[in-house]
């Protein structure tokens, strides 16, 4: 008997959408103790599959056809009432988010509670020793501070430690978890990816596991159900697929996931110095009315030197301190200490005046596509606004802005569009383009890529290293991801609690890692041991 | 979302459409008043005093004629037809409604832009504006009228000074959370002024938000226009709006009851038809009610 069986699903979109369905005539099943991985890109419909089997689909979402059995139940019509039981009991949940899938204003141990009161006729008593044992058993430190502790007490680990904990504390049959490491740092997403690989070996849990990660599926799964644009393209065994894939969908999605390997790339060393910085720090401080003030450091001491035509890679976890130094650098924000000299200039402690000339030649790409353009501006409005600041006439900088879209592959007709009929990818584009109208000396990427799938990921990575390489630009590349920093960097930074830990050439710091923070990080990098991105050349 | 798509958006919206409507009707009304059967609004008769709904009597006009009309709904103790003055008394409360609006708008705008923006300024326009909204909305409005004496533009002040930090706080929120989003970072390592990141980046980025509050300032200023006038400290009582015509009547509510019921049926439906419309537009323009839906 399998755990879940997901039979001919097909979940309709509401009309006007872009496809006509969510997901068309998926089957596949999950059985006893299993692990299987549900992957694609964004928009495939994998979540929506996960909604559908916990019946906790959009309203404007509905099942077309198929069925979907839990335990020989079929669950695909079954009433509210029904599915309440069954949740929690036989097919719980993790989300991706686990700031936002737990109460803010409830203690942890209360939360897990409220399913046992629900769920359960167990006394007080046998709820409060089945709480500590489930924490025990997510590998919580101190059960019982963390039971009386709210969840903004919490690190982001330890918060989907609790969301893991609540989903198991009943022991259910099918345990759906929903891109559950994405939001984590890597050295915490590998242990949570242990705990779920031992909790659910513990208790013989099928597990539906949803990830764009082929780095995670490599570590977890036992079979792989790759989903594209809402079609089943490919299921299997996990080698097989990962190894051997037989869709080209699938060879494409794996050949675009970067090595671990550096890349290699010879690089001038006596090319003319685009930045450095000397002793940069930030210090934020929070002056109370009483009490002494509250300091944050952001980032000390840092060091760091490019050359012309290089890159120059910063790596780390969240709060490293990576972006404040990316941020100082172009002086989104003022450095409490320390030098930054853009081509021999000290910009640090610029007055606004004085910056104003020294500006374009750094330039910034952000993370996220969606709020990097100003919505109710066209996309050639945005390209030509740092020119026309610095007095280019209008129609020369409209000619330059053509120029620089057709560099970064877009049609010269989007000049008139706004940034809401792009994708993700070509947004990306869109503000590479805008950076480079500045005719910038260093090209600052703050986690630019983090933000796209995979197969654009490849593409916006292959542009930003040849727009490198034809306008002999440095580039500072922040990433919290190793694989994308070994495809790009020629020198690597690693951060670490505001400090850089390890500093060197890229393949120094990639083959022969020196400090064990650097260690721990390429230890906890999803999918070490397959060779990504030669997959797709053998086949 | 392009500035169209959204309009589309907007126009489709049912709220948006009734409201709209209903204003529009109103603002139609307001203009032709001379030419929908309405006589001069002061002019009087002792011969036809608080006659009832539907009624004939004499009017006399300023030239010292008499004339036949019909009163539609009624006359008061002057012998004044309340219909004329009902129509002509749209006017005054759009006028009152829609000024106050602009007025509240355009200096909670720079207030706010300035406070968001400008860090050092914060602290002292904030508290100056919490002084304001320590005070009673109604009591200041009364206490500057009784300052100014009453007129169109003193009546218009009066009512928009105390919304003013109500539109202040929203734009300075709006400011806080747009200044930092990553397109105006980008818009700072463009060199852009820091007046264009103003008014080009962050103001067309606050306008929906600040379109509802608007109309919900409208509704407010209309309906306080017609508490001062009922007061008896807004505009003079020979000028015909509907707050001066129920204060009229009030005396005599009992008996003719219809001197107070027109106008309050007037004002209560634009009231609720610009409320209705500012439910429509924060349905339609703002994306987090947009997705409930």
């Amino acid at each position: 008997m399998n755990v879940l069986d997901i039979h001919d699903l097909s979940i309709a979109l509401p009309p006007g959408a872009e496809r006509a369905e969510a997901v068309s005539k998926v089957s596949f099943n999950v059985g006893r103790g299993e692990i299987v991985c549900l992957v694609g890109e964004s928009g495939s419909g994998k979540s929506v599959i996960a909604q559908s089997v916990m019946g906790l689909l959009p309203k404007t979402l509905r099942v077309a056809a198929g069925t979907i059995s839990l335990l020989d139940e079929n669950i695909t019509l079954a009433k509210e009432s029904r599915l309440r039981q069954l949740r929690a009991t036989r097919m719980s949940m993790v989300f991706q988010e686990p700031m936002t899938a737990l109460n803010p204003v409830m203690r942890c141990g209360d939360q897990i509670d409220e399913v046992l009161r629900f769920h359960s006729d167990l006394s007080l008593m046998q709820r409060k020793t089945r709480i500590l044992d489930i924490i025990r058993e997510v590998a919580l430190p101190d059960p019982e501070r963390i039971i009386a502790s709210y969840p903004h007490q919490l690190s982001g680990g330890q918060r989907q430690r609790i969301v893991i904990a609540m989903a198991l504390v009943l022991e259910p049959a099918l345990l759906i978890a929903d891109e559950p490491t994405t939001a984590l740092d890597v050295t915490t997403q590998a242990q949570i990816l242990k705990l779920i690989l031992e909790l659910q070996k513990r208790h013989g849990t099928g597990v539906l596991f949803i990830t764009h990660d082929f780095g995670v599926v490599a570590e977890i799964a036992h079979r792989v159900a790759v989903l594209r644009l809402g079609e089943l393209v490919e299921l299997g065994a996990r080698d097989e697929v990962l190894k051997r894939p037989r869709h080209e969908y699938t060879r494409m999605l794996i050949g675009a996931v970067p090595t671990l390997k550096p890349h290699g790339r010879a690089v001038a060393p006596d090319a003319a110095l685009v930045l450095e910085t000397r002793g940069l720090a930030k210090t934020y401080s929070e002056r109370g009315w009483f009490g002494p003030a509250r300091e944050v450091r952001a980032a000390q001491d840092v060091n760091l030197q490019l050359r012309r035509g290089q890159t120059l890679g910063i790596v780390g976890e969240s709060g490293s301190g990576k972006s404040t130094v990316a941020r100082c650098i172009v002086r989104l924000i003022d450095p409490s200490a320390g030098e930054v000299r853009i081509a021999g200039a000290d910009i640090a402690t610029l007055g606004a005046r004085a910056l104003r000339p020294l500006r374009r030649k750094v330039q910034i790409v952000f993370q996220d596509p969606y709020r990097s353009l100003n919505p109710r501006r066209t996309v050639g409005e945005a390209i030509i606004e740092g020119p026309l600041n610095y007095g280019t006439p209008r129609a020369e900088a409209l000619e330059r802005a053509r120029r620089l879209l057709d560099l970064v592959r877009m049609e010269a007709s989007a000049l008139e569009r706004y940034p809401h009929q792009f994708s993700g990818g070509q947004r990306q584009r869109i503000c590479i383009a805008r950076a480079l109208a500045m005719e910038p000396e260093l090209l600052v990427a703050d986690e630019a890529v983090s933000a796209l799938d995979v197969s654009v990921q490849a593409q916006v990575l292959q542009l930003l290293e040849e727009i490198r390489t034809r306008l002999d630009l440095a580039m500072l590349f922040i990433t919290h991801d190793l694989r994308v920093a070994a495809q790009v960097c020629d020198q690597v930074a690693v951060m670490s609690k505001g400090r850089v830990v390890e500093y060197g050439p890229a393949e120094q710091i990639f083959l022969r890692p020196q400090h064990e923070y650097t260690q721990a990080l390429f230890e906890a990098a999803p999918g070490r041991g397959f060779a990504f991105g030669t997959a797709s050349a053998s086949t | 979302m392009a500035t169209g798509q959204m309009m589309e958006r907007v126009a489709r919206n049912l709220s948006v459409r009734i409201g709209a409507s209903v204003i529009a009707l109103m603002m139609l009304v307001a203009v032709a008043a001379p030419w929908l059967g309405t006589v001069d609004p002061s002019l009087f008769d002792a011969g036809s005093r608080d006659l009832l709904p539907g009624k004939s009597g004499d009017i006399t006009t300023l030239e010292g004629e008499t004339l036949k009309h019909t009163f539609l709904m009624g006359s008061d103790s002057y012998g004044r037809d309340i219909y004329s003055r009902v129509i002509y008394g749209t006017r005054v409360s759009l006028v009152v409604g829609i000024a106050t609006a602009l007025l509240a708008l355009a200096v909670g705008i720079a207030c706010g832009l300035l406070s968001g923006y400008l860090r050092w300024l914060d602290g002292i326009l904030m508290r100056f504006m919490d002084g304001i909204m320590a005070i009673p909305a109604i009591l200041i409005a009364i206490a500057l009228v009784a300052l100014w004496r009453g007129s169109i533009v003193t009546v218009v002040v009066a009512i928009a000074i105390p919304e003013i930090p109500r539109v202040t706080r929203l734009v300075r929120s709006l400011v806080l959370t747009i200044r930092e989003e990553p397109y105006v970072e980008a818009a700072v390592a463009l060199g852009t002024p820091t007046r264009k990141i103003l008014f080009g980046h962050i103001l067309p980025n606050c306008m929906a938000p600040l379109l509802v509050q608007g109309t919900f300032t409208c509704a407010f200023a209309i309906l306080v226009e017609a508490i001062l006038s009922f007061l008896g400290v807004g505009l003079p009582p020979d000028v015909p709006t509907w707050g001066n015509i129920m204060a009229e009547g009030r005396a005599q509510f009992v008996s003719f009851p219809h001197n107070v019921f027109f106008p309050g049926i007037f004002l209560a439906v634009t009231v609720l038809a610009v409320n209705i419309l500012g439910d429509g537009l924060r349905d339609t323009l703002d994306p987090k009610m947009a997705k409930r839906v």
